[in-house]
């Protein structure tokens, strides 16, 4: 069921990353584009989801475990360091710069264009090769 | 500033079918709907019940923006808008760079984070957006 669940879920985040807009590079960058031609859509998309979200989670998280798990997988960094400082900022600079974040990337894969399919590797392998090297670093 | 292309409907509604996903999620299999760390996860993951877990639901997104560009009006022409050139590279670099050192994007940070109210997220929020308003100001 889990893995159901799992797949279920991926399925409605993409059907509303779809639906909302975020899928389109040009909507996300309209929307990063507040000072000039403003489309302030992507607000709404945030504002829905936290929308549910804010009420949904406390009450997720009240219980004891999740319906198909012992234990609830959540992070466990609490304080402020270097990283979550340097690391969202690269990240706004490349979203800003495309209008691409990993989400939509990844849900605009099945359009086939080969522009999306080569940012998706490269982002891809950048990930896998920051976190071998963080790893690698503080171990 | 003058307000263009305002879809606040299908945004809303997306938004909400956003929620709910991440909702089921974490009601069902315990884990955060953060799409980079989920991704990451694949690869990193010790045990093959998490990294499946993992996969089915990148594979989920996949099939969603698949069939939302087959039954829509007003499908996403990905082919028009992204050409391979230095700065598709440097910017996928960047998100690749940034969601791992941060440890979440939009997803996991800005929608997941700051429902659970975490100062880490509080903070990445505000910087990913800043560094995109900055990013766009100067480059277009």
């Amino acid at each position: 069921m889990k893995k159901l669940y799992s797949l279920l879920s991926g399925l409605i985040f993409g059907l509303g990353l779809g639906l909302s807009g975020m899928m389109s590079p040009e909507k996300v960058k309209g929307f990063l584009d507040i000072t000039r031609n403003w489309d302030p859509s992507l607000g709404l998309v945030m504002g829905g989801a936290l929308l549910v979200t804010f009420v949904s989670f406390p009450l997720v998280l009240k219980k004891k475990a999740p319906v198909c798990e012992n234990s609830f997988q959540l992070p466990t960094k609490k304080d402020l360091d270097l990283q979550v400082i340097i690391g969202p900022v690269f990240f706004g600079i490349g979203w800003g710069l495309i209008g691409l974040c990993p989400g939509p990337a990844i849900a605009n894969l099945a359009t086939g264009a080969t522009g999306v399919i080569v940012f998706f590797i490269v982002m891809t392998i950048a990930m896998f090769l920051t976190d071998l090297t963080r790893n690698k670093l503080l171990n | 500033m003058t307000i263009v292309n305002f879809t606040p409907l299908e945004s809303l509604s997306g938004g909400l079918l956003i929620g709910l996903a991440s909702t089921i999620f974490l009601l069902t299999t315990g884990r955060i709907a953060g799409i980079s760390g989920i991704l990451k996860g694949i690869f990193t993951s010790k045990t093959n019940d998490d990294r499946l877990v993992r996969f089915l639901f990148i594979l989920g997104l996949v099939a969603g923006g698949f069939i939302y560009n087959l039954t829509s009006s007003n499908p996403i022409n990905a082919h028009a808008i992204t050409e391979i050139n230095p700065k598709l590279i440097f910017g996928a670099i960047f998100v690749g760079i940034g969601t791992a050192l941060g440890n979440g994007c939009t997803s996991g940070h800005g929608i997941c984070g700051l429902s659970r109210k975490s100062k880490r997220s509080i903070v990445a929020t505000i910087l990913f957006m800043l560094a995109g308003f900055i990013t766009v100001y100067f480059a277009n």
